[in-house]
């Protein structure tokens, strides 16, 4: 049972990863090649969501066999995917010590209404959302770090711009809010009146907020940065483009220097080429609107 | 402190270093982030070196052309506060691996070792010349032993065992300050203030 000290404690570990780059992997090869070029951490996952996009079918937490074989190969945190709302495949996952749990529309929800109580949970989780009540509520929840779900799979930027926005909008209002407004901002949020003082107080989150789903190119990485992401997850964007090794050092410089265009430009030739893409109208599946 | 403020860099390139930015602004230093070679274009009376990944950190120092100016810094004396990531940065030797960083503090570190984030722990412990402060370690590195003319500052056992031996765990040699802990995760700013004070 975790206590208020081991929830600061996995708070501080998102921390440690800000300004930095958390790339998809699927294999042992994989994370050496994603910590080689920088990585701040790696996913371990079994099929990368573009893979999992075009496979179909129920897609679920990864063998943790091959989980830990990417445990073994790399010194940086590894995390690891569960469904929503699959305890027990979180509980798997904190048995063999993953350092971040991500509880991930990207996986098929294992539960359509509840939500994993990660308070009861040691290790942290990470979770997805495209506004300020699904942050809050995962955060009230336990979690000690939030991610744009964006569209995963997709090579497509537009929707993590649109949850970036949508979140610090409704951060700003919130922030410019009478006191006497709060309490009922908590209501219409469904959250606790703590958390809701919390973001008017501070104008942020609790917790670390990184940018995900559709990050594809080192200008994709600097435009969420600039729009107040935290760090960046980069899923199929890597290994589904033509040099993975290069594309990755170019993000995880342009994270780094998100506001230097002229470095960003140099960072941006001969990467080769970029994941395909499918562009929103074009697909059948929106994993952000799974677990809300 | 003077009547100028003491101007420190904070490497910026990845991790946990506007925490450190926040503290030194709140004791009067004015603080400024090192992201890029141009950074260092202006004066500097104190280097900070915060937490995050050292793999990452180590990488994007050669690749934005950061690390021999700041090597060369260090050694010429420039203070220097380092904490988790930094100490792996500034050690002579990492255990279990053949590469060093800036190796200009003769010492051996041992990478996460206390284990995954699981092992990570807060407790509270004394600090040579500074007093009891809160200490923070997340998936934090310990001394395995120091070289000549290195004082030790802290040795703290892991809270996780009862019975965990006391690790070295905060240093310093000359200009040099290492924590392998995190003090910019706290309110208590007095290991900051012990830094600005050898910052002068």
């Amino acid at each position: 049972m975790a206590d208020q000290n081991r929830y600061e404690l996995n708070k501080n570990l998102a921390q440690m990863l800000k300004g930095g780059v958390i790339m998809d992997v699927t294999t042992p090869e994989q994370a050496k090649i994603a910590e080689a070029a920088g990585a701040a951490a790696v996913m371990a996952l079994e099929r990368i969501p573009a893979d999992i996009r075009a496979a179909g079918g129920v897609s679920r937490m990864s063998d943790p066999k091959m989980i830990k074989g990417i445990q073994d190969a790399v010194s940086i945190p590894v995390m690891a995917k569960c469904r929503i709302g699959h305890f027990a495949e979180a509980q798997i996952l904190q048995a063999i010590e993953i350092d971040y749990i991500d509880e991930s529309e990207v996986l098929s929800p294992a539960d359509d209404i509840f939500h994993i109580n990660k308070r009861e949970f040691d290790v942290p989780f990470v979770c997805g959302a495209k506004d300020l009540g699904e942050a809050l509520r995962r955060i009230e929840e336990g979690a000690s770090m939030i991610r744009t779900k964006g569209e995963p799979g997709t090579g497509d930027i537009v929707q993590a711009v649109r949850h970036m926005r949508l979140m610090n909008q409704e951060i700003a209002r919130i922030s410019s809010m009478r006191e006497d407004e709060l309490f009922n901002r908590a209501k219409e949020l469904q959250v606790s009146y703590d958390l809701v003082r919390f973001v008017h107080d501070h104008k942020k989150l609790p917790v670390v907020n990184f940018a995900a789903g559709g990050v594809a190119t080192p200008a994709d990485a600097a435009l969420m940065m600039q729009l107040g992401a935290e760090g960046v997850f980069v899923g199929s964007g890597i290994f589904k483009s033509g040099n993975p090794a290069k594309r990755a050092a170019a993000i995880v410089q342009a994270v780094t220097n998100y506001t230097d265009a002229k470095l960003i430009a140099k960072l941006s030739e001969d990467l080769g080429e970029a994941m395909v893409g499918i562009n929103e109208q074009e697909i059948a599946l929106l994993m952000a609107e799974r677990g809300k | 402190m003077g009547i100028n403020k003491p101007q420190i860099g904070v490497l910026a390139v990845q991790g946990a270093f506007i925490e450190h930015e926040r503290i030194l602004k709140s004791l009067g230093a004015e603080a400024f982030e090192i992201r890029q070679l141009r950074d260092l274009d202006r004066h500097l009376d104190g280097l900070v070196l915060p937490g995050g990944e050292s793999t990452v950190q180590g990488k994007l120092l050669h690749d934005l052309g950061l690390f021999e100016p700041l090597r060369k810094k260090i050694v010429e004396g420039l203070p220097v506060l380092a904490t988790c990531a930094g100490v792996i940065l500034l050690a002579e030797k990492i255990a279990g691996e053949n590469k060093a960083h800036f190796a200009t503090l003769p010492a051996i570190i041992r990478r996460n070792a206390y284990g995954r984030q699981l092992g990570s722990f807060f407790t509270e412990n004394e600090v040579a010349h500074v007093g009891k402060v809160p200490q923070t370690f997340i998936r934090a590195p310990f001394f395995e032993s120091v070289g000549e003319g290195v004082e030790v500052l802290s040795r703290t056992a892991s809270s996780n065992t009862a019975d965990a031996p006391e690790q070295i765990v905060a240093v310093r040699y000359k200009n040099q300050i290492a924590l392998s802990f995190h003090p910019e995760l706290n309110s208590d700013t007095s290991i900051h203030r012990y830094f600005l004070k050898l910052v002068g």
